[in-house]
């Protein structure tokens, strides 16, 4: 049917979300958290990772495809929105504004981040290690990107967790919504841990 | 003492559909425990504005004066409310009247709200019982469930929740939340429900649910405190459910 495509392409949008880039986001800081036990053991997880067997069949499908159609829908989704904040500033109405907005900006990050650590490095042949992005992040202006770019990430995530949530039909009453709520800044809180913690790392060495 | 307090009005006006809106500053004698309507009321008995010159008198709509028809919705200070009670006594001053945007403007504060009224045709939210001769009684509906659907049923489709979805605009197809609680509520009435999967259908398209971005600005809003967030995601569930029942092919529809 015609007609439920468009409804189709949007629960795709909201599932994609959460599986499988969700589950690759929070794969993706764990093993970069292993920078945090010092060069050896970041440049060691690395190197499994880029040693999966099928590394192309996994990017692909696993990232590249989804992250795509969840970025371009996306940015759709984010411009037919139009914003009343001023009007009825409820807690709902910020996130609803925040998603859209941290979404764009964890577009631009993504895009730089995959140019900059998987294309320029496929390509010109550099090795992916800790000095790579020992070098990126000791850089200040880099540092803050990297920061702004990893917590807009893992608030988009958070956040998009609860309307997955309400948009699958899982939380429907408002107390188990509510409850979702206080889920979704504990999971905020914990993977942004691990993310900015693991740029200190690479900036300050602590 | 009180006879010579006032009331500053300052409205949002269009002569016509097609011309541009304008603002006009009123200032009427005040009494107790006025309303908005009672304000314009006065207006019109004696169009002159604040400036002393004669003019037209504002335009709008009313029908009930008690919140059960829905068609005095306007923009008070900013926040769409009907306009039979929104109590003078409550709104700060000068008291904003504008019409509400998400609708065509008919002339100053009366809107065209037909799309709504679209809508409800669209989702058909109404239980069919039309027919050549008498069905009879229909099933008995448990309480319990009444109690709920009773509060979907209050619903006088005023348009104050489209007015405040930051996705009902001129760049989206969104039917807004009200048809929407109106499809859970006849899908909950027991010979409603024999429509159930025809009204889901309907909403699983590029005007229907997917248009939901989840502010919940809808159910802070309502002046019927409907609850319409819990409509959506149960309707969410619905169509869920529907999709997968339906995903290789619906045997019901060969």
């Amino acid at each position: 049917m015609a007609g439920t495509r468009g409804y189709v392409n949007r629960r795709l949008h909201s599932l994609l979300g959460v599986i499988p880039i969700g589950i690759f986001l929070i794969q993706h800081l764990t093993v970069n958290y292993f920078a945090t036990r010092g060069p050896e053991a970041f440049n060691a997880a690395a190197h499994f990772m880029e040693s999966l067997p099928y590394r192309y069949v996994l990017e692909i499908f696993i990232i590249f495809l989804p992250l795509l159609f969840h970025s371009i829908y996306g940015v759709y989704i984010a411009f037919t929105a139009k914003s009343n904040l001023g009007n009825f500033s409820y807690f709902r109405n910020w996130m609803f504004m925040f998603q859209r907005i941290t979404g764009i900006i964890t577009l631009i990050f993504i895009a730089w981040h995959v140019w900059e650590t998987r294309i320029a490095v496929g390509f010109f042949g550099a090795e992916l290690n800790y000095q790579l992005m020992e070098g990126i992040l000791t850089d200040p202006f880099f540092f803050w990107f990297y920061l702004i770019g990893v917590v807009s990430t893992t608030f988009h995530f958070s956040n998009g967790l609860w309307s997955f949530c309400v948009s699958w039909g899982i939380t429907v009453s408002p107390r188990s919504q509510k409850i979702m709520t206080y889920a979704s800044i504990i999971v905020f809180v914990a993977i942004s841990y691990v993310g900015v913690r693991t740029l200190i790392q690479f900036a300050y060495g602590a | 003492m009180s006879e010579n307090k006032t009331v500053t009005f300052i409205i949002t006006r269009q002569d016509h559909p097609d011309e541009q809106p304008y603002e006009e500053t009123f200032e009427i004698p005040y009494r107790e425990n006025m309303n908005v309507i009672s304000g314009l009321m006065e207006i019109r008995r004696n169009p002159v504005n604040a400036n002393g010159e004669k003019t037209t008198p504002v335009y709008w709509d009313m029908g009930c004066l008690e919140e059960v028809c829905g068609a005095c919705s306007m923009v008070i200070n900013g926040t769409p409310r009907q306009s039979c009670t929104a109590l003078v006594d409550q709104l700060e001053q000068p008291v904003r009247l504008a019409p509400m945007t998400t609708f065509p403007v008919n002339r100053d504060l009366a809107v065209d709200r037909s799309r709504m009224f679209d809508s409800l045709k669209k989702v058909k939210a109404w239980v069919p019982i039309d027919g050549t001769y008498d069905l009879g009684p229909g099933p008995r509906m448990p309480e319990s469930k009444r109690q709920w659907a009773y509060e979907l049923s209050k619903c006088m489709t005023c348009g104050v929740c489209l007015e405040a979805c930051p996705n009902v605009n001129s760049k989206s197809d969104f039917i807004g939340p009200a048809p929407l609680s109106q499809v859970r509520l006849f899908n909950s009435h027991p010979t409603g429900e024999l429509n159930k999967s025809e009204r889901l259908q309907t909403i699983m398209d590029e005007e229907g649910l997917m248009g939901c971005g989840n502010s919940q600005n809808c159910v802070q809003s309502c002046p019927k405190g409907i609850p319409l967030t819990t409509s959506i995601a149960a309707l969410n569930r619905d169509t869920a459910i529907e999709s997968f029942k339906s995903f290789f092919g619906s045997d019901q529809r060969i």
